[in-house]
């Protein structure tokens, strides 16, 4: 009996698993689809699932229109770069407030994290500026800055929560052990600390890769990513959901294919640690 | 540390290949995703050859986001676009701002004179012409011949909305998913308020008064609005509180409208039989108007190319504005793509080729569409402000798209019409008090 009661509810938690899943995904699944109608189906008002006709159309129109590796590029600089930068400022930035805190560890913490609570327009005008006044705008260098600024609250704090879950004494021990401060970090922390470290790469990467607000503000031609593609496919006369879908598509494509793989990783990452 | 190194390294490596890059002459020109404009970047090799010192860079972007960005830039000077593509709404208000540099001695064969005067004048700043027309568009009403035919009507000269009611009950077939008339609904002040806007000057109506007083308590608005709800709800389609254009264009081309008042660019899509499954069973009148009544509305859209006074580049960017609104572009893209996708509404030579008026069907209304809009006095009452289908004033995309949030929500019945008009009196009332207009 008790058995079967487990059985019965685990079918139905996996049911609902199964259909809370499909109902976030859907959107990306439709735009999939969409991609690959002709654009007054795309707009019909009852559209089909899966029997229309298919067509290659708006992904030979985007290829012809707009050079989509140059928009990569840019796109992969930018979400490497920030990352990478990122990771270097904030791994000795957790080590030091999850090892060493001080009185003001936490209000330095909680402080980090206000910045993020500022809406991001509020300060459009003073960055864009800044960027204007040291030539930095529509450069990669310059979105590559921006967005380190923009994503290093959250790196320092999910670094911050794993390295917490670390033994100090281990550190301890190296340092008994001769270890100067920097092979510390770098020969004894961060090889335990890899799974951490690893999904906030990770997320860190499709947050930059994602970002829309700096990124269509502070480029023109030059450093323009994946977002500005994506939004040169929205026409105020003229249909455009089936090529602004196959864009997106194209777009979000490595995205979704490294979060795919790397998904053991990301959840193994997100959910490691007590405090979660 | 190497780490650290190898991104400055890196980052210095951008900064110089992009330095490098800049020798020529390189112009960057932000624009929308609109047909006309995706074929001048297709012919681009005639600029470039005409112009081998001059490099073009496009940026495309979606319309709101265009005009974020280009304000940012513009206001902070920071000179990333040296060509503009923005609509007469903006241009008199930018101009005045000098955000715009005037565009005086555009070479001897552009011919100023073959601008269509109307829309040349929405363009025109004290005396000085602050933009260049790239196409430019009025409204008019299109309808479905075949459908006129079965239900025995005959599309006067001149239809007036009783007409129009009346000619919507008969077409409509919600059974066989035939609406009589589509509109669009979506709030916003370039959307349902433009339709509602110039269909409100049609009544006789206004915005504002000569001190600047809101005018939705009048009669015409609750005339307007009331002959608009009776319209879509009883002969519209349904979920049309989420139309704009496009969805509007999309369910005329698959015929589910009998009619369609919308801007005339909509009229060569609709009779592309690529596009449009009802291509060759359409018709163009003028704008409906009251009964008696001569006000069509005064719609005038033009899309435009503008140099921004913080371009570091203004001749090359000159040499190009003068390259696609010049008569020889209208030639260029007659012999690639032939004449009847030439940009519309911009130069009075056009409508008097007879080539194109034989292959534009609907070039003869747009024509008169255009012409008969005058923007200077929008409205036949006596009113502080220009425009047509909106109110030339910086506060009117706000005010605009808060009231078609009220009209959109009466259409789609959440409030009725006299809510919606009290709730748009005392918004546009409150937000134009803060701005200090009325005196």
């Amino acid at each position: 009996m008790a058995r079967e009661a487990t059985k019965g509810r685990k079918a139905v938690t996996t049911l609902v698993a199964w259909g809370i899943g499909l109902v976030i995904f859907f959107p990306i699944l439709w735009t999939v689809l969409t991609s690959f109608k002709t654009e007054v189906e795309a707009v019909n008002p009852h559209p089909s699932f899966l029997f229309f006709d298919w067509t290659f159309e708006n992904y030979r129109t985007v290829n012809e229109r707009s050079d989509y590796f140059v928009h990569f590029a840019n796109s992969s600089a930018i979400a490497l770069g920030s990352t990478l930068l990122g990771l270097i400022i904030a791994i000795p930035a957790a080590w030091s407030m999850a090892f060493v805190p001080g009185k003001r560890t936490k209000d330095l913490l909680m402080w980090m994290l206000s910045t993020k609570m500022m809406p991001a327009v509020g300060v459009l005008v003073p960055i864009y500026m800044l960027a204007r006044d040291s030539g930095l705008l529509d450069t990669r260098t310059g979105l590559i800055i921006v967005l380190t600024l923009v994503n290093l609250p959250i790196i320092v704090w999910m670094l911050y929560t794993y390295f917490k879950e670390i033994p100090g004494e281990i550190l301890e021990a190296a340092r008994m052990d001769g270890a100067t401060l920097s092979s510390e970090i770098l020969y004894v922390l961060t090889p335990m600390a890899v799974p951490g470290i690893a999904s906030t790469l990770l997320l860190n990467i499709i947050l930059a890769w994602n970002e829309s607000f700096w990124t269509l503000n502070l480029t023109a031609a030059n450093a323009a990513p994946l977002t500005a593609f994506i939004a040169s496919y929205s026409s105020p006369e003229g249909l455009f959901y089936a090529k602004l879908s196959a864009a997106s598509t194209m777009a979000i494509a490595p995205i979704l294919i490294l979060g795919w793989f790397s998904q053991k990783q990301l959840v193994r990452g997100l959910t490691f640690g007590a405090v979660k | 540390m190497t780490v650290t190194i190898r991104t400055l390294v890196g980052a210095s490596l951008v900064l110089a290949l992009t330095g490098a890059a800049s020798a020529e002459t390189t112009i960057t020109v932000a624009t929308v995703n609109n047909g006309d404009m995706i074929r001048m970047q297709r012919l681009m090799p005639d600029f470039n050859a005409k112009h081998p010192d001059i490099k073009v860079n496009w940026v495309t972007l979606e319309e709101n986001v265009l005009r974020q960005r280009v304000t940012t830039d513009i206001a902070s000077k920071g000179g990333q676009y040296d060509v503009l593509t923005i609509g007469n709404y903006e241009v008199p208000i930018w101009a005045k701002q000098n955000w715009l540099l005037p565009l005086d001695n555009l070479g001897a064969d552009y011919n100023q004179a073959d601008l269509m005067p109307q829309v040349a004048t929405a363009l025109t700043v004290d005396g000085k012409l602050y933009a260049a027309p790239f196409y430019a568009e009025s409204s008019m009403l299109m309808y479905r011949t075949d459908l006129f035919e079965k239900a025995g009507l005959k599309m006067p000269e001149n239809p007036d909305w009783d007409f129009i009611l009346q000619a919507a009950s008969k077409i409509t077939d919600k059974a066989a998913g035939v609406y009589g008339i589509c509109l669009r609904g979506k709030a916003g002040w370039g959307e349902n308020m433009a339709f509602l806007s110039a269909m409100n000057n049609t009544m006789g109506g206004a915005w504002f008064d000569k001190g600047w007083k809101a005018q939705f308590d009048g009669p015409e608005w609750k005339k307007t609005l009331s002959t608009y709800l009776e319209l879509m709800n009883k002969y519209g389609p349904p979920g049309a509180s989420s139309n704009g254009f496009n969805e509007n264009l999309a369910l005329f081309q698959t015929g589910k409208c009998g009619m369609w008042i919308d801007a005339t660019v909509a009229a060569s899509f609709i009779s592309d039989p690529k596009e449009s499954k009802v291509a060759d069973k359409v018709g163009f009148a003028p704008t409906p108007t009251r009964a008696g009544g001569s006000n069509h509305g005064n719609w005038l859209w033009s899309w435009n190319l503008a140099i921004p006074a913080s371009s570091k580049k203004a001749d090359a960017a000159k040499t190009f504005v003068a390259w696609a609104t010049s008569p020889d572009y209208l030639k260029l893209v007659a012999e690639k793509d032939g004449i009847a996708n030439v940009p519309p509404g911009t130069r009075v030579s056009l409508y008097q080729n007879p080539e194109y008026l034989k292959v534009a069907p609907f070039a003869k209304m747009t024509l008169t569409a255009i012409q008969s809009a005058n923007t200077a006095h929008p409205s036949e009452k006596e009113v502080p402000y220009t425009g047509g289908q909106f109110v030339a004033i910086p506060e009117f995309q706000a005010i605009g798209t808060a009231v078609g949030q009220q009209f959109s929500a009466a259409l789609a019945g959440k409030a009725t019409a006299d809510q919606a008009l009290a709730a748009a009196q005392a918004l546009t009332t409150r937000e134009m008090t803060r701005a200090g207009y009325p005196k």
